[in-house]
C-alpha cells in the first residue's frame, strides 16, 4: 500500500485547460508552500521553529505575504489557530517542527477535531531517506496524528506537494470542519517542486464529497412532523457557528416564524441572541432548568448542528423520552450515533434551515398556537425557578457576580471571550450573554485546560481592535501561561480575567459530590502573585479581593490599552449550579448546594466522566 | 428504529485510493472506536486509477454497523462503502492453506476429506500435506475442524472477499 500518487492522477477530464496548458514553475518545496498558502488566503501562521522546518522559516523570512506569530509552545500554536479560526470562520494555520514539535501539537489537534475547528497544521519531518531510522527529532507524525485529525498527509514526492496542500485546505474547511496535518520531510521542502499558478487540485467525483444540500424528501417529511408538534423545542449546536453567519441568520428567522423555544449547546452559544425571549439558555449538565426540562418534556425536537453529546443528554435512556426527534447534521456519522432519531437530515445547516423555511411556506406551516401557548406557560413556570439566581451577600466575590458584572460592563464593546476549562467556563457560559456567533471560543469536546490564553492570542490577532477576554481559572491559566510572553511580544491587549479560588474547582466539585469530599490533589498550592507575574511580562496586574474592588478592577482592565491580568479572588467553596449529576436525567437536576448535600450519585453515575 | 441488541455479521466492500496510510486509517477506525474486525483483505484492484478494494467482515448491532459504514464513508480516500450483507444477493469466498501432519489411516482419511471438499494438494511429504481450499467461511471452518481431528494442523486464511451477483458494477469508479 505504498504506491506513489502522481500529481495529475485524479484530475478529471474536465479539469481547467489552463492548469494543463501552463508549464509548471520549478521552485523549492518551501517556497511552493508559501505560494499555496498565499493562494489559499492565509494571512497568519502560528508556529515555532525547529531543525526540520528551517527551510520554511527561511522562506517566511524572505516573504511579506504571510505573517508569522511566534508562540511559546506548540500546543498553544494550535489553540491560537483555533481561536483565530473560530472567531473568523477562516482556516487557522500552524507550523511546527518534527518530533516534539508535532507531539506537542497533538492536544491542540485533538481539541480541534472534537470541536470541528478548521486547522491546517504543517509539521516538519526528517528527510525522506532518514524516515524510519530513529533519526534526531523523528516521530511518526502521520501515525500519531491519524486518529486526531480529519485527514493527514505525509508528502514524500515533490510532485505531490501542491495538490496535497490544496486538498488539505479544502478538507479542513468543508463538510464538518476539522484539523488536517501535512507532514513535510526536509528534503521535500528543499528540493524543487512543480508549481502551477491557479492551482492543481480538482474536486473529483469519488474522493471526499461531503453532502451540503439536504435531501428534499427529508425536508418535506421534517416539515410535516413540525406541523404536528405541540410541545416543540429547537436544540442548536456548534454546527450553526461553523456553518457561518448565514446559518445563525436563518436560525433566527426560523425561531421568529415558529415562535418555538430554543436552547443552545456550549458550542452553539451566540447563534441567537441571549436576549431573545425564545432563548432558554444553554442546556446540559450545567444548563438551565428551563432548557433541560423543555428538552425532557418536549414532543418534538429539532436538532440543528448539535451532536447529542453526553454533557447534553445526561442519562441516555431517560433523554427526552416522549419526543419525535429530527437531527440535521453535516456529518452523517453523527446521526443515530448515540441517540436514535426519527429523521436524519444530512447537509450544511444553513442550507437545511433555508430549505425548511422554504418548505414551511410551501406547506403553509403555522405553529399550533393554542398548544404552543400552553407549552410556553409551562416553560415560563420553569423559568420562574430562576435557576441561575445567586446571592452576593458578603464582601467575598461570588464568581457568578464577577462574570455578570464583566458582561454588563463590557456590553458596549466588541467583545470576544475565550475560556479555559472548569467551573469558570460554566459560569462564563451561564452568566455572559452572547449575541452574535464567533464571539465565544471555548474547548467543549476535549475540555482542554490551558485552551483559553492561546485562543485569546489567536482571536486578538484576528481582531486587533476588539476586546478579547480570557475568562480563566487559576489552575487552567498555569497550563499555558508561557503565552504571556507571546502576548507581550506582539503587544496584544488581551485581558485575562482569572476567577481565582485556589482550587481545581470542577475537580473539587466532583470530589464533593462523588467522593465523600476527599479533596485529593485538587488544591492549587504555591500560586504566583498574578499581579507581579503580569508586571514581569510588561503587563498591567490588577487584583480584586473584595466585592467593593470588582467594578474598579473591571473598569481599569477594560480601559487599559495593553494586556492585563485581573486576579479576581472569588468565594472558594462556590460550586456550579444547576447541575445534572452524572448518570442522571434532565429532570433530575440539582438546583443548589442545599440539594447537592442530599444528592446521591449512583455507582453507574460515578463511573461516568 | 434499528434494533439495538442483536449482533449481526456484515461483509463490507470498500473501494479506496491506494495511498500510504489508507489501511491504517481503516483499521484505526475500528480499533479506536472498539469495533470488531473478523477478517480483512486488501489489494490493489485498479492499477491505473490506484484504487484498492478492502473487504472487511465485522459484527455488531445494526446501529454499530450503520455507524461503521458512515465512519468509513467519511474518510477522505474512501470512494464507496458497500454493505454486501444488506445489499442484493452476493457471493463470498475465502481461501485457506491447511497443513496437516499425520500418519497411517488418518493420512488416508485426510486425503479423502480433502477430495470431498475439493481441496487441492499443494505440497506433500511422507507425513504431511498442504491443502488449498476455497469456499465460504463456514465451509473453510468445517474443513479445518475435520483436519484438526485427523492430525496436527497449521492454518493460513485469507479472510473473506466478496461482491454482488448479477450484471451490475457496484463500486463504479468511472470518471
Amino acid at each position: 500500500m505504498t504506491a506513489k500518487i502522481e500529481t495529475t492522477k485524479r484530475v478529471p477530464n474536465n479539469a481547467s485547460a489552463k492548469a494543463h496548458a501552463e508549464t509548471p514553475q520549478m521552485m523549492p518545496g518551501a517556497a511552493l508552500l508559501l505560494k499555496v498558502l498565499e493562494a489559499e488566503g492565509v494571512e497568519v501562521i502560528f508556529g515555532y521553529p525547529g531543525g526540520a522546518v528551517l527551510p520554511i522559516y527561511d522562506e517566511i523570512f524572505k516573504s511579506n505575504a504571510v505573517r508569522h506569530i511566534l508562540v511559546r509552545h506548540e500546543q498553544a500554536a494550535v489553540h491560537a489557530a483555533e481561536g483565530y479560526a473560530r472567531s473568523t470562520g477562516k482556516v487557522g494555520v500552524v507550523l511546527v517542527t518534527s518530533g516534539p514539535g508535532a507531539t506537542n501539537a497533538v492536544t491542540g489537534l485533538t481539541d480541534a477535531l472534537m470541536d470541528s475547528v478548521p486547522v491546517v497544521c504543517l509539521t516538519g519531518q526528517v528527510p525522506s531517506h532518514l524516515i524510519g531510522t530513529d533519526a534526531f527529532q523523528e516521530g511518526d507524525t502521520s501515525g500519531i496524528t491519524r486518529p486526531c485529525t480529519k485527514h493527514n498527509y505525509l508528502v514524500k514526492q515533490s510532485a505531490d506537494l501542491q495538490r496535497s496542500i490544496e486538498e488539505a485546505f479544502h478538507v479542513a474547511r468543508t463538510g464538518r470542519p476539522g484539523p488536517v496535518v501535512i507532514d513535510l520531510p526536509k528534503d521535500v521542502q528543499m528540493l524543487d517542486a512543480p508549481y502551477i499558478e491557479g492551482g492543481v487540485w480538482q474536486d473529483t467525483p469519488h474522493r471526499y464529497r461531503p453532502t451540503i444540500s439536504p435531501d428534499r424528501a427529508a425536508i418535506k417529511k421534517a416539515v410535516q412532523m413540525m406541523k404536528a408538534a405541540k410541545r416543540p423545542v429547537i436544540y442548536g449546536g456548534g454546527g450553526l457557528i461553523n456553518s457561518g453567519p448565514e446559518a445563525t441568520a436563518n436560525l433566527r428567522r426560523l425561531v421568529e416564524v415558529t415562535g418555538w423555544p430554543t436552547t443552545l449547546t456550549l458550542m452553539g452559544l451566540g447563534a441567537m441572541s441571549a436576549d431573545d425571549p425564545h432563548f432558554l439558555g444553554m442546556l446540559g449538565m450545567h444548563g438551565t432548568y428551563e432548557a433541560n426540562l423543555t428538552m425532557h418534556g418536549c414532543d418534538f425536537m429539532l436538532n440543528l448542528g448539535a451532536r447529542f453529546d453526553d454533557r447534553v443528554t445526561g442519562r441516555l435512556n431517560a433523554f427526552s423520552p416522549n419526543s419525535i426527534k429530527v437531527h440535521a447534521d453535516i456529518d452523517p456519522a453523527s446521526i443515530n450515533k448515540v441517540v436514535q432519531v426519527d429523521l436524519g437530515i444530512v447537509g450544511d445547516v444553513k442550507e437545511t434551515i433555508a430549505a425548511l423555511l422554504e418548505e414551511m411556506k410551501a406547506q403553509n406551516f403555522a405553529p399550533n398556537a393554542k398548544a404552543l401557548s400552553g407549552w410556553w406557560e409551562q416553560i415560563n413556570g420553569w423559568r420562574g425557578k430562576n435557576c441561575l439566581a445567586y446571592e452576593q451577600k458578603s464582601s467575598i466575590i461570588k464568581p457568578q457576580h464577577a462574570i455578570e458584572r464583566l458582561y454588563q460592563m463590557s456590553r458596549d464593546r466588541e467583545v470576544f471571550v475565550t475560556t479555559e476549562v472548569g467551573q469558570h467556563q460554566m459560569w462564563a457560559a451561564q452568566y455572559f450573554g452572547f449575541h452574535q456567533p464567533n464571539r465565544w471560543m471555548t474547548s467543549g469536546g476535549l475540555g482542554t485546560m490551558g485552551y483559553g490564553l492561546p485562543a485569546a492570542v489567536g482571536t486578538q490577532i484576528a481582531h486587533p481592535d476588539a476586546t478579547v477576554i480570557d475568562i480563566s481559572g487559576e489552575a487552567s491559566f498555569l497550563m499555558n501561561m508561557q503565552e504571556l510572553s507571546t502576548i507581550s511580544q506582539y503587544r496584544l491587549p488581551v485581558k485575562v480575567f482569572i476567577l481565582n479560588n485556589e482550587w481545581m474547582g470542577m475537580v473539587r466539585q466532583w470530589q464533593e459530590l462523588n467522593h465523600g469530599s476527599r479533596y485529593s490533589e485538587s488544591y492549587t498550592a504555591s500560586l504566583p502573585d498574578f499581579t507581579k507575574l503580569a508586571e514581569t511580562f510588561g503587563m498591567t496586574g490588577l487584583r480584586a479581593k473584595k466585592v467593593e474592588d470588582l467594578e474598579d478592577v473591571i473598569t481599569t482592565m477594560l480601559e487599559t490599552d495593553g494586556p492585563v491580568i485581573a486576579d479576581i479572588c472569588i468565594e472558594k467553596e462556590e460550586n456550579c449550579f444547576p447541575m445534572i449529576p452524572s448518570g442522571s436525567a434532565h429532570n433530575e437536576m440539582l438546583l443548589s448546594a442545599a440539594e447537592e448535600s442530599n444528592a446521591t450519585v449512583s455507582e453507574e453515575g460515578k463511573i461516568l466522566v | 428504529m434499528l434494533d439495538t441488541t442483536q449482533t449481526e455479521r456484515h461483509t463490507l466492500s470498500v473501494l479506496v485510493d491506494n495511498e500510504p496510510g489508507v489501511l491504517a486509517r481503516v483499521v484505526g477506525l475500528f480499533s479506536g472506536r472498539g469495533y470488531n474486525i473478523e477478517s480483512l483483505t486488501v489489494s490493489e484492484v485498479d492499477e491505473e486509477r490506484h484504487t484498492s478494494r478492502i473487504s472487511v467482515v465485522t459484527s455488531g448491532t445494526p446501529l454499530v454497523i450503520e455507524q461503521i459504514k458512515k465512519l468509513l464513508a467519511r474518510l477522505v480516500p474512501v470512494h464507496v462503502v458497500e454493505d454486501l450483507t444488506t445489499g442484493p444477493a452476493h457471493v463470498e469466498r475465502e481461501l485457506a492453506l491447511v497443513k496437516i501432519v499425520n500418519q497411517g489411516s488418518d493420512r488416508v482419511e485426510a486425503l479423502r476429506v480433502a477430495d470431498s471438499f475439493r481441496a487441492r494438494t499443494l505440497d506433500s511429504t511422507l507425513n504431511s500435506f498442504v491443502f488449498e481450499v476455497t469456499g465460504n467461511s463456514s465451509k473453510i471452518s468445517a474443513f479445518i475442524k475435520l483436519m484438526e481431528s485427523l492430525g496436527t494442523v497449521e492454518i493460513a486464511r485469507t479472510g473473506v472477499c466478496g461482491m454482488t451477483r448479477g450484471n451490475t458494477i457496484d463500486l463504479i469508479d468511472a470518471d
